[in-house]
């Protein structure tokens, strides 16, 4: 199944929600083995461009390809994982049981519900309900849930929000361990400072994409000394042109 | 269709249904305890229980049915694992077949024991065999179900979800034949309770009551009722969609 297109190539995509235009003309490709961040403030359309990678959008122009596919083909179904922001498992199961039936509905080996609880630091909650859990753990048994099958893109929306600063450091170095594993991880984030963790960057403001490179690149271009002030300077830069424009 | 992914699913929902004994204690007994209050509301009226016995047995369970279905369904939308599910490879008749089954098999056992009681314990006394109440009763249940499948789609609240019970059943139970025969209704009134399902769950359970005998009328009826039940389940596989606005 491994051919050599990008793990996401998407081209002049436009999503309209309820009348408003929340994707103007995206284009952006995600490098296979990359963990690509992607940052921007909240409501600037960070969830609807993943959203419409794995294939559950309804875009009004463009095209979306997931590992040489159309996105959300059948065949993709059991090589992309998705974590939503608000963790999508059934609270009255016990941890093991929501993963038990998400490696049935996938087909994943048998032993795999108990090697993801392993990766996401949840071994000793195996037999908790998920209800009974906190809102950091029932995060990660969402996370788990799509770790199911060994997956060759994840896309995962803010996995690390709420989080405190080990685990997060945690759930970094899982991603970067599964990325030494061949997989390509789509991290959607608001807190620019986990741009440093990342391979490569996407930098997102109202519906359109700022830019696109690696984090040291995007330092150098700028001059700035962190992310969120190449963000600034990007914001700074980008702006007379739309009012230009606008005139 | 994939038979694995239906029963993990099916196994999944009886999961869920077991980390939660009051709702189902209160499916399996809830209609139980209204046919023994109906009896002894007419107590010393055996003639009054006999007819309306049957046709409530059918009811009961439906209307329980339909309420826990349509919530469990909703949750489902609500939470976001019926978006995970349907970003994996399971079919959307995979996921509305696993619930049939699961609350299916709760009808099941809601039919035997409101029916153990009715005939056994509180001598309801029909014309027709008894196993066919028994079947009209499973198929009401499932009917509920279906329907309560359906109807969470067009819910956003668990609110609306209850409110669809009154809005959408009891006008079903107005016009089935229960009060008022449906023979003798207006003209537009009967062309209506033509189109409802509950009033084939009711006819059977009628003819069942006054006919000897499992006739071609009520199998017509029976089958008109899990020709509903399918419908609402193929319209509720429509209402799944994998692409969302």
């Amino acid at each position: 199944m491994m051919n050599s297109a990008p793990a996401v190539d998407v081209r002049a995509l436009c999503v309209v929600r309820g009348g408003r235009p929340v994707l103007q003309g995206i284009d952006l490709t995600v490098a296979r083995g990359s963990v690509t961040g992607l940052l921007g403030p909240s409501g600037c359309g960070k969830t609807t461009l993943l959203r419409s990678i794995v294939g559950v959008q309804r875009i009004e122009s463009g095209e979306v390809r997931v590992l040489g596919l159309p996105a959300g083909a059948p065949t993709l179904r059991d090589r992309v994982g998705y974590v939503t922001q608000a963790p999508s498992v059934y609270t009255d199961l016990s941890v093991l049981a929501n993963l038990r039936y998400f490696a049935e509905v996938l087909g994943a080996p048998r032993t795999d519900p108990d090697r993801v609880l392993d990766e996401v630091g949840l071994g000793e909650h195996g037999k908790d309900l998920v209800g009974r859990l906190s809102g950091g753990q029932r995060a990660r048994v969402s996370l788990a849930a799509a770790l199911l099958g060994t997956p060759e893109l994840l896309v995962l929306d803010e996995p690390t929000v709420g989080l405190d600063p080990v685990l997060r450091q945690e759930l970094w170095r899982l991603f970067h361990r599964l990325a030494a594993g061949g997989a390509t991880l789509l991290v959607s984030s608001h807190v620019m400072d986990e741009a440093a963790r990342c391979t490569a960057l996407l930098l997102m403001r109202e519906g359109r994409l700022l830019a696109h490179d690696t984090p040291r690149a995007l330092l150098d271009a700028t001059g700035a000394e962190d992310i969120e002030g190449a963000f600034l300077s990007l914001v700074a830069d980008a702006a007379p042109a739309t009012s230009e424009r606008a005139r | 269709m994939n038979i694995r992914r239906t029963l993990a699913t099916a196994h999944r929902v009886l999961l869920q249904l077991r980390s939660d004994p009051r709702t189902v204690a209160m499916l399996l007994l809830v209609p139980c305890l209204l046919i023994v209050l109906l009896r002894y509301a007419f107590d010393g009226r055996q003639e009054v229980f006999d007819s309306l016995g049957a046709p409530l047995l059918g009811i009961f369970p439906m209307i329980v049915m339909f309420l826990v279905t349509a919530v469990a369904t909703l949750r489902e939308r609500t939470t976001g694992t019926l978006e995970r599910l349907l970003t994996m490879p399971l079919g959307r008749l995979d996921l509305l077949l696993g619930y049939a089954l699961a609350f299916g098999l709760v009808a099941l056992v809601q039919g035997l024991l409101a029916f153990g009681l009715t005939v056994g314990l509180l001598g309801l006394d029909i014309a027709g065999p008894s196993w066919a109440l028994l079947a009209v009763a499973v198929a009401d249940g499932l009917l509920g179900m279906a329907l309560g499948l359906f109807v969470s789609a067009f819910a956003a609240t668990e609110f609306q979800a209850v409110q669809f019970m009154p809005a959408f059943l009891l006008p079903q139970l107005l016009l089935c034949g229960l009060f008022t025969p449906r023979d003798t209704m207006a003209d537009w009134l009967h062309a209506i309770s033509d189109v409802l399902p509950l009033s084939y769950a009711v006819d059977a359970m009628n003819r069942l009551t006054s006919e000897t005998g499992f006739g071609g009328a009520v199998a017509a009826d029976l089958a008109v009722v899990l020709g509903c039940t399918l419908l609402a389940l193929g319209l509720g596989a429509v209402t799944l969609r994998r692409r969302t606005a």
